[in-house]
């Protein structure tokens, strides 16, 4: 589903990712952790080409992309319409009801019939457990809610990917809850999702695998269990040491 | 040909302060003029200073959004066009703009009607001036609006036209409805280029009863009154748009 090889990004003399290469099967979950600015959001911003990689290729379902060698402008919009992106800061469009925010994406994009879009969203809203709060404004919704709307604009357009950049971190500890759940049921239903959080329970939970960076590299990569349990490199250890 | 200005002050009806009000012919013959002025002046104000302020004030916002985008594009060529044209426009007199537009341009066989020279004139104006103000407020917009745009598959202009403009506009409003009242009564500059517009209808009025300071203290009034009403509709809109943001 996922394969991404040899990426490599430098932002002017600093090196961020340094080669990195991993494949994801479909309906897998992919937990990353790592310390900050280890280039965990950097990684997800790559796979749908909100950064630019330096080198090294991203191939998401049958789109394939080599960064080593220039990129075609039309490619970028097909890699992203294959992915799905939830914001840690929700990035909600505040001009926007919920309902426009997840029609947006399907009706300026894909060109969905308007009414079709919004049936589509309403049914998704009501998935995310806001099929009340559709003519709400961003402004109008906690943080919880607005991360849910997040997550229901990113599935409207049907990606193949869902990729979550710390969706939880921006929240106040008791909405944390609502939104994993609703994350968990998306990987219930066989959900392609990369996620980097900060959560080791859902990573425990519902992962598949888990991914440990550091300073641009992938350190190990293993199943929860092992992983939290018997780490194998010394700095993942002091980092999970840390965490505690 | 040049226009017939007379900015006469010779010749006038002289009169001490006490005698004029001692005079109630002089009173009467004001409420004449008074009456039988407000309805062409405020048809002159209606019929060509508003309409020429809101056809301008369109056109500039069009040519403001335009030079903005070319400011933000990264493209130098683009940016060098956009920072010479607000530069000149800036730093040049609006009356000499119209002047070389009107009475210059045919010259060189360019003959622009008295309203579109006026058009033009403000429009370039409103576009060099506003092209800063819709810079800022594209500027304002977060990152992350055009990440979220475009991470649901939009193309650059996608998310300029759904998601980034319609929020810098809210942005603009308030200084853009700002620009737009004084536009309205930089519309009197056009009646240097032979637009009957009030101030120009005003001056005939003048012309006729050499009455200069009721004639034009009634043009400034009718001024007011526009303006009046504008900044309420300014505050509505405001308000309206305060709401959820
Ligand atoms: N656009 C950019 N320009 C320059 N440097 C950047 C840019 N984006 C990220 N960086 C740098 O790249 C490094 C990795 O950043 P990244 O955001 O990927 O880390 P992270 O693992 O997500 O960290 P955190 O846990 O704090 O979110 C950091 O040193 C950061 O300052
Ligand atoms: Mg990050």
């Amino acid at each position: 589903m996922i394969t991404i090889t040899d990426v490599h990004k430098q932002f002017n003399t600093l090196h961020v990712l340094k080669g990195i290469s991993l494949s994801v099967e479909k309906g897998k979950v992919v937990v990353i952790i790592g310390p900050s600015g280890s280039g965990k959001t950097t990684l997800l911003r790559c796979l749908n080409a909100l950064e630019i990689p330096t080198s090294g290729s991203v191939q998401i379902g049958d789109v394939k992309l080599d960064f080593s060698k220039k990129v075609e402008r039309t490619s970028i919009p097909k890699l992203r319409k294959q992915t799905g992106m939830v914001f840690q800061n929700y990035n909600l469009f505040p001009h926007m009801t919920a309902v426009e925010n997840v029609m947006e994406g399907p009706v300026t994009v894909k060109k969905v019939d308007k009414e079709k879009a919004r049936a589509k969203a309403a049914a998704l809203l009501s998935k995310v457990g806001l099929g009340d709060k559709l003519d709400h404004y961003p402004a109008q919704l906690s943080g919880g809610q607005q991360q849910r709307v997040g997550i229901a604009r990113a599935l409207a357009m049907d990606p193949q990917v869902m990729l979550f950049d710390e969706p939880t971190s921006a929240l106040d500890p008791e909405l944390v809850g609502e939104v994993l759940k609703v994350m968990k049921e998306l990987a219930q239903e066989g959900m392609t999702m990369i996620v980097v959080t900060h959560e080791m329970g859902f990573a425990r939970e519902v992962a598949d695998e888990v991914i440990f960076m550091d300073q641009g590299f992938i350190v190990e990569r293993d199943t929860p269990s092992n992983l939290f349990a018997q780490p194998r490199e010394e700095r993942t250890r002091q980092f999970l040491q840390h965490l505690k | 040909m040049v226009p017939s200005q007379k900015y006469q002050r010779n010749g006038l009806v002289q009169m001490s302060l006490s005698s004029f009000f001692e005079n109630p012919e002089r009173l009467n013959r004001w409420m004449d003029i008074a009456q039988s002025s407000f309805l062409p002046l405020l048809k002159g104000a209606l019929l060509y200073s508003l309409t020429i302020a809101i056809a301008s004030f369109f056109i500039g916002l069009i040519i403001a959004v335009l030079t903005a985008l070319a400011r933000l594009s990264g493209i130098k060529p683009l940016i060098a066009i956009a920072r010479v044209y607000v530069s000149i426009i800036r730093g040049t007199p609006l009356l000499v703009q119209l002047f070389i537009i009107f009475y210059g341009l045919p010259s060189i066989g360019l003959m622009i009607d008295p309203i579109p020279s006026a058009i033009i004139g403000f429009s370039l104006s409103v576009g060099a001036y506003s092209s800063e103000v819709v810079r800022a407020a594209i500027l304002s917009i977060h990152k992350g609006q055009w990440e979220a745009a475009y991470s649901v598959g939009m193309t650059y202009w996608q998310a300029l036209r759904r998601v980034v403009l319609p929020q810098a506009a809210r942005v603009s409003i308030p200084p853009l409805s700002n620009s737009f009242i004084s536009l309205v009564k930089d519309t009197s500059l056009a009646s240097v280029v032979l637009v009957p517009e009030m101030f120009r209808k005003a001056q005939e009025v003048v012309a006729a009863t050499y009455e200069p300071l009721l004639v034009y203290v009634e043009a400034a009034l009718i001024y007011w009154m526009i303006c009046f009403v504008l900044s309420i509709i300014q505050d509505r809109i405001e308000n309206k748009l305060d709401r959820y943001v």
